[in-house]
């Protein structure tokens, strides 16, 4: 188990890690996301006792590895940027921490070759790198990291610098590396829906904080607070700021959206709050579904859906709808909004249903 | 702004090419309308960067000919050509202000102060750096530069075309929302004639007119954004567009029925010719219906991605994958069945018309 207690980093007067606890259990995988400059890399850094922290502790199965240089430490990274060594081949690149360890030639081969399989490189392992594409360069990065039997393997947006489609491929199979590996597996993204490809758990970062940690399905489906809604969505995060009086949200225009029932009886007060792009709708979803009319901004067709991006009083909102839409610039339209499916933060910023469920 | 021709353009890296293997890019023979948008969609190698630096006037076809509004500029160098260009990393200058370095193209062609302080004002608002103005540009991030690169593309009204190069690789998702939004309604207000590389098929899709995919050197389909959803041409556009992609499923085909497997499946319509080779079924995860009827399938699992559902089974020894809302259950025994309007026939991976 790696284990961070209270860690933060502090460069040159500035916070790029502030208070961070966290414990991650073997054979797990756990996806840091956030936007640049959120402390993914920072985190990544600390775990893998590249830096060293301002103050807290790292702990690794129970010892305290807080000043542990890098080199002690039983760690495998795979970076954005695909490191290879380009004089040697595949096979010897993949070799080289079993050629470090000294291990026997009999056991190099077994496990690059292993590696290898997994990976889909056996038959590029006499190629040198350069004459790779860059799906199979990145590959060669992970069986490197693979084989060198590390418990802790740390990647930093490994798949960001390739194609889409090869990126859906490796996705999928990363996982189930993991899975047969043991190791602790941290891996970095920006991509909200990489995190939910991916599973695992999920830790959501803003400005050095972690702001939530868990299952991912439920980080994105519970967020505690309204930063982690906005850091766990893509498109963004459709937001309002509104006055809830009794039983309802007052809308502009003078529409009321009732108040979702778990949430029956909070304070009247200000609230923002959040639903996901796919949950604004054209058609009525239920019965108790409102209608708001919003001005069309522009509209964008992925092929069997349509991103509306609509301006609604002071707000901009994203709605995702089934098949092709045409709607002009300045269209005024009707969409509707299902109270059922939406995010209640205080002002404070805290989820009213986290609040709720702590209370 | 201008109409682009590319007239029987090919292009080989290495001297004497004899055969389609040794073109990098083998023969493109289309228009791109004036004020269009288009993307060229496609993996690393395909091409597209290459047929862009032909537009562009940073490589030279080995043969064919490049046309603006109808004037020959095959021989003419970048500049001569009139175009803005937005790579994939920020070119900018360093030690200017974020002002200057979106002044520079205009100043560079003599616009007057005043029109140049409007212009640049007007872009920096698009780009959201308003406040950034005066600011030196070294102390920007990543993503404010690229921001910078995006506006002095644009700050130009008076270019033949905007060519994009996988512009948005380095910014964030939510701020590639943003920028793409503006684009779009950039191009809608002053109907620039725009060519956007890019592998991600969401940019391609969202920001294009008309995507052109290509695979291997070569263009394999040029379509609006849903006729390359509803009707691939080839299986790669399948496969490339859509994610997952499109399940392909070898077939037989006897009239308008369709055979995969033991199971036989209802086609539209027969096919207007016989398909002849490789005979297969296409049908896109979202067209994948399961419910307590239809045909035989294991689900081996489900991957709950948020707002939709995953789907991975094997139906008649085949990996199959469906596409379920938010809101659908799986059900226990779920049986299969293919809508419709979703199912495209192929020969030797090439789209076989159905006569309907």
């Amino acid at each position: 188990m790696l284990e961070l207690r209270n860690v933060t980093k502090t460069v040159g007067g500035a916070d790029h890690i502030r208070d961070v606890s966290l414990s991650l259990s073997r054979g797990s995988l756990n996806v840091l996301l956030g936007p640049t400059l959120a402390g993914k890399t920072s985190l990544m850094r600390l775990m893998a006792g590249l830096d060293k922290p301002t103050s807290g502790s790292v702990w690794f199965d129970g010892k305290d590895v807080t000043g542990v240089r890098v080199q002690d430490r039983n760690v495998a990274m795979v970076y954005q940027q695909f490191i290879n060594y380009p004089a040697m081949t595949v096979y010897e690149n993949i070799a080289s921490p079993l050629r470090v360890k000294g291990e026997a030639r009999s056991k190099i081969d077994g496990e690059v070759r292993r590696a290898a399989e997994l990976l889909k490189l056996t038959p590029y392992l006499d190629r040198t790198p350069l004459n790779l594409s860059g799906g199979q360069q990145q590959r060669t990065a992970l069986a490197r990291a693979i084989v060198k039997n590390a418990g802790l393997v740390l990647l930093d947006e490994p798949l960001a610098n390739l194609d889409y489609k090869l990126r859906e491929e490796l996705r999928a199979e990363l996982p189930k590396i993991f899975a047969e590996t043991g190791a602790i597996f941290v891996y970095a993204t920006t991509e909200p829906h990489e995190a939910l490809l991916l599973g695992g758990n999920t830790a959501t970062l803003s400005e050095g904080r972690v702001t939530q940690f868990g299952p991912t399905i439920d980080v994105f489906r519970q967020p505690a607070d309204l930063i982690t809604a906005r850091t766990f969505a893509d498109p963004p995060l459709n937001t309002i700021a509104l006055e809830k009086r009794g039983s309802s949200f007052l809308l502009d225009g003078g529409v009321n959206l009732p108040v979702p029932a778990q949430l029956a009886g909070i304070a009247d007060a200000r609230y923002t709050i959040g639903f996901q792009p796919h949950h604004l709708s054209l058609k009525k979803p239920n019965r108790d579904a409102v209608a708001v009319t919003a001005k069309v901004n522009v509209t964008e067709i992925t092929g069997s859906e349509s991103f509306v991006h609509l301006d609604f009083a002071d707000a901009r909102w994203v709605m995702l709808t089934p098949g092709i839409q045409t709607f002009e610039p300045d269209d005024r339209i009707g969409v509707y909004i299902d109270h059922r499916n939406i995010m209640v933060f205080d002002e404070a910023g805290r989820s009213m249903s986290a609040v709720r469920e702590a209370a | 702004m201008a109409r682009i021709d590319l007239d029987h353009i090919r292009h080989a890296y290495g001297p004497n090419p004899k055969s389609d293997k040794d073109y990098a890019l083998r023969e493109v023979h289309h228009s791109f309308d004036d004020g269009g948008a288009y993307a060229l969609l496609g993996p690393s190698g395909c091409g597209k960067t290459t047929l862009l630096n032909i537009i562009s006037g940073l490589l030279h076809p080995s043969h064919g000919r490049l046309l603006f509004n109808g004037n020959d500029v095959t021989g003419l160098s970048t500049q001569e050509r009139n175009i803005a260009q937005v790579f994939q990393f920020p070119v900018i200058y360093d030690t200017m202000t974020v002002f200057d370095n979106l002044a520079f193209p205009l100043r560079n062609r003599g616009v007057p102060e005043a029109e140049v302080g409007k212009r640049v004002t007007e872009t920096l608002a698009m780009i959201g750096l308003s406040d950034r103005a005066k600011r030196k540009a070294r102390g920007l991030t990543a993503d404010q530069k690229q921001k910078i690169s995006l506006g002095r593309g644009l700050v130009r009204h008076d270019v033949n075309a905007i060519l994009f190069d996988e512009p948005l690789t380095v910014i964030d998702p939510h701020m590639k929302w943003q920028l793409r939004s503006q684009l779009k309604q950039l191009h809608r207000r002053f109907g620039y004639t725009m060519v956007y590389v890019t592998h991600d098929q969401t940019e391609a899709l969202t920001f294009a007119d008309q995507v052109v995919v290509m695979y291997d050197g070569a263009i394999v389909q040029i379509g609006t954004p849903a006729e390359l959803f509803e009707r691939p041409k080839h299986t790669f556009v399948g496969y490339f567009i859509g994610s997952p992609g499109m399940n392909v499923l070898p077939a037989s085909v006897d009239g308008s029925r369709a055979k995969i497997g033991d199971q036989i499946i209802e086609l539209p319509a027969a096919p207007t010719s016989t398909p002849a080779g490789k005979v297969e079924i296409g049908i896109r995860p979202e067209f994948v219906r399961l419910g307590d009827k239809g045909m035989p399938v294991a689900v081996n699992k489900v991957e709950d991605i948020g707002r939709q559902k995953i789907v991975r089974a094997t139906f008649e020894g085949r990996d199959l994958v469906a596409v379920l809302a938010e809101d659908e259950a799986v059900p226990a025994d779920a049986r299969v069945t293919f809508a419709p309007a979703g199912i495209n026939l192929y020969a030797d991976s090439w789209r076989v018309e159905l006569g309907r």
